[in-house]
């Protein structure tokens, strides 16, 4: 982990803002992570947590309401804050590429599943057509798609909904991204094909030294997937470190509040935990900490004045609570990275 | 709540509904119009082959011939004679050509400039959004037909003006449908790929959003053709459209119209046939097209 990382965000902010100033909404607030090449990130919250747009933030494509109002994004030592437009072209599809939400819908139904793979190849290595169709037949062998040659040539409505997520992906992949970023990418397939797809990503990352952002809700998708964790709450980063700390030693009470609320095999005795109460509203937020309303463990302080960015209670774990000082970090209940 | 009658009934409508449904669907196709409109385009095509006068040049002695069938009609004038002893037919299988082409063309014109507008509205949005749709508006404000004799009057007559006439008068309905099924279209997750994908805003324009509005466009157009061609022959009829040599379907109708008082019903009853024949036809087709090409619809 020498050198510098592939990615590093660095007090990231962005905010919604609507009525000319009087409403902002903060759904990314400085935010700071890291990714290394060939790594995997997970980044879990609960709705509107700022997750999806973070994930927009850092492809620069971020609706006409939302700015980036501060903080840098180092990638491959440039920061992708000052870039342009034009620059940002360059490198989204090609350096940096994203998987959506919804991968049943991203295809154009009007376009043959070739001419849709060609497309970013095209767009950014200006090669022939000839060339980029047959990257694209190698791409969705790559991506274990039966008889390319005749896929090749259909639409997406010929193909199931596993298929053309793994289509979708070929596309990430086409220019050989060195981060690839995929928003829920699996919400919208059953189990076996989740794994399946979750499976072939794992492939193409280990052959291709790609870096993943996972953005998902769904912690077991987190627990076989990623070596980093970062857990969002209202816009900010609560806590952050390799999957196997924050799973068995959760610093932050939101993260522990989270991991207890999942559901566990065979445990018959106890009622699944809820966290009460609702995510406070990120044009309005409370002066403190934005977890106090929630928090089982709140004190004045936390109500009065909002925690540091970070405090460090393990090497490369980071949690945003003033309990964190005080916490030894082996006093954690521990909770099984398997059973998730 | 369901009922347990309701789920035994359930599966014996099936294949009867599908069985209407299909039936349904290709007793729709409407035959009749698109015959009609396709023997007004042979016509027009195949107009120097088919007439059997020169329709510019009557002679006079041969003045307000009736047709055929009527007494002193003559199978030399089908349908008749004019004020100016010019052959009706002759003039109708001309004029179908002087309708065809305005009508197409100027539909073409509308269609090119309306939905490259409502796709710039649309997907660029702001401030371009703002200037193309208040100009929108205000044109839509402006009453189609003397907006057109006013523009007539300042370009002067001639087929090729009147093309373009109906073209800036008509591009407003384009330009308003587009755009919104562009704001729809914007959000679909394809397009968010290709942005994601690294294209530029021209190309996701072109190559995403122009062929999935295309349908639109095609029976906007069906349906404007109707509207266009009557504007075409009440642009004739008030002598501001197609200059008089030239058989227009609606300079006919305002030539013969003196000649209904008297009695010489054919001078209007045949050129009026025609166009209402060619705008019903246009219309059922646009509906049948509307109907066929929106996929909402199609799922019945």
């Amino acid at each position: 982990m020498a050198g510098e990382p592939l990615l590093r965000l660095d007090k990231l902010s962005t905010h919604y803002i609507a009525g000319g100033g009087l409403r902002v909404v903060r759904a990314v607030d400085e935010v700071s992570l890291t990714v290394n090449a060939g790594e995997t990130l997970g980044i879990v919250g609960e709705s509107g947590s700022g997750k999806s747009t973070l994930a927009l933030t850092m492809m620069r494509v971020l609706p006409m309401a939302a700015k980036i109002v501060g903080g840098h994004m180092w990638f491959e030592g440039e920061d992708l804050v000052q870039k342009t437009d034009a620059e940002m072209r360059e490198i989204r599809g090609k350096r940096i590429a994203m998987v959506l939400q919804d991968p049943m819908a991203s295809l154009n139904p009007l376009f043959t599943i070739g001419n849709q793979i060609a497309e970013p190849i095209q767009v950014h290595e200006k090669v022939s057509r000839a060339t980029a169709w047959e990257r694209a037949r190698a791409l969705l062998k790559a991506v274990r798609i039966p008889s390319p040659e005749t896929r090749v040539r259909q639409f997406p409505h010929e193909m199931s909904g596993g298929m053309r997520q793994r289509i979708v992906g070929a596309i990430g992949m086409s220019c050989e991204p060195r981060l690839l970023i995929a928003d829920e990418p699996t919400t919208s397939l059953d189990l076996t094909i989740q794994a399946q797809y979750l499976n072939l990503l794992r492939d193409l990352q280990r052959e291709h030294g790609l870096a993943l952002i996972f953005i998902t809700h769904n912690l077991g998708i987190v627990a076989k997937m990623c070596d980093q964790l970062a857990v969002m709450y209202a816009g900010r980063l609560v806590e952050s470190g390799p999957v196997s700390r924050v799973f068995n030693a959760p610093q932050h009470p939101y993260t522990k509040a989270l991991l207890n609320s999942i559901p566990r095999m065979g445990d018959r005795d106890h009622r699944l935990t809820a966290i009460a109460g609702q995510p406070p509203d990120l044009s309005a937020l409370p002066r403190g900490c934005a977890f106090a309303q929630r928090c089982p463990q709140a004190f004045d302080r936390c109500r009065a004045e909002a925690p540091p960015p970070v405090s460090y209670p393990a090497p490369g774990q980071t949690a945003r609570c003033w309990l964190v000082e005080d916490a030894p970090a082996e006093a954690v209940p521990v909770l099984a990275g398997a059973a998730v | 709540m369901t009922t347990p009658a309701d789920i035994i009934a359930l599966p014996s409508q099936p294949p009867r509904e599908r069985a209407r449904r299909r039936r349904i669907r290709i007793g729709d196709f409407p035959v009749i119009p698109t015959a009609i409109l396709l023997v007004i385009t042979l016509v027009a095509i195949f107009a120097n082959q088919l007439a059997p006068h020169n329709p510019e040049i009557g002679s006079l002695t041969m003045r307000f011939k009736p047709p055929f069938w009527q007494t002193g009609g003559s199978m030399k004038y089908l349908l008749g004679t004019d004020q100016l002893g010019r052959d009706v037919l002759s003039r109708l299988i001309f004029g179908a050509r002087v309708s065809m082409v305005v009508g197409i063309m100027a539909v073409l014109v509308a269609g090119v400039v309306g939905t490259m507008l409502g796709i710039l509205s649309g997907y660029l949005g702001g401030w371009v959004d703002q200037v193309i749709m208040r100009i929108t508006d205000t044109w839509l404000a402006l009453p189609a037909l003397t907006f057109a004799i006013f523009l007539a009057a300042i370009v002067g007559p001639s087929m090729w003006n009147i093309v373009i006439i109906l073209g800036v008068t008509y591009w407003t309905r384009y330009a308003r449908v587009i755009r919104g099924e562009v704001l729809s279209l914007r959000e679909r997750e394809f397009v968010r790929l290709a942005i994601v994908a690294g294209c530029s805003k021209w190309s996701i324009m072109a190559r995403h959003i122009l062929p999935n509005v295309i349908n639109s466009a095609i029976v906007l157009g069906s349906l404007m053709l109707g509207v266009v061609i009557i504007t075409e022959a009440t642009l004739s009829f008030l002598g501001v459209g197609v200059p008089p040599p030239q058989p227009a379907w609606g300079l006919m109708l305002s030539d013969g119209k003196q000649g209904l008082m008297v009695g010489y019903w054919w001078l209007t009853v045949f050129p009026g046939l025609c166009i209402m024949l060619m705008v019903l036809s246009a219309n059922l087709l646009g509906d049948w097209l509307r109907v066929k090409l929106d996929p909402q619809l199609r799922q019945l």
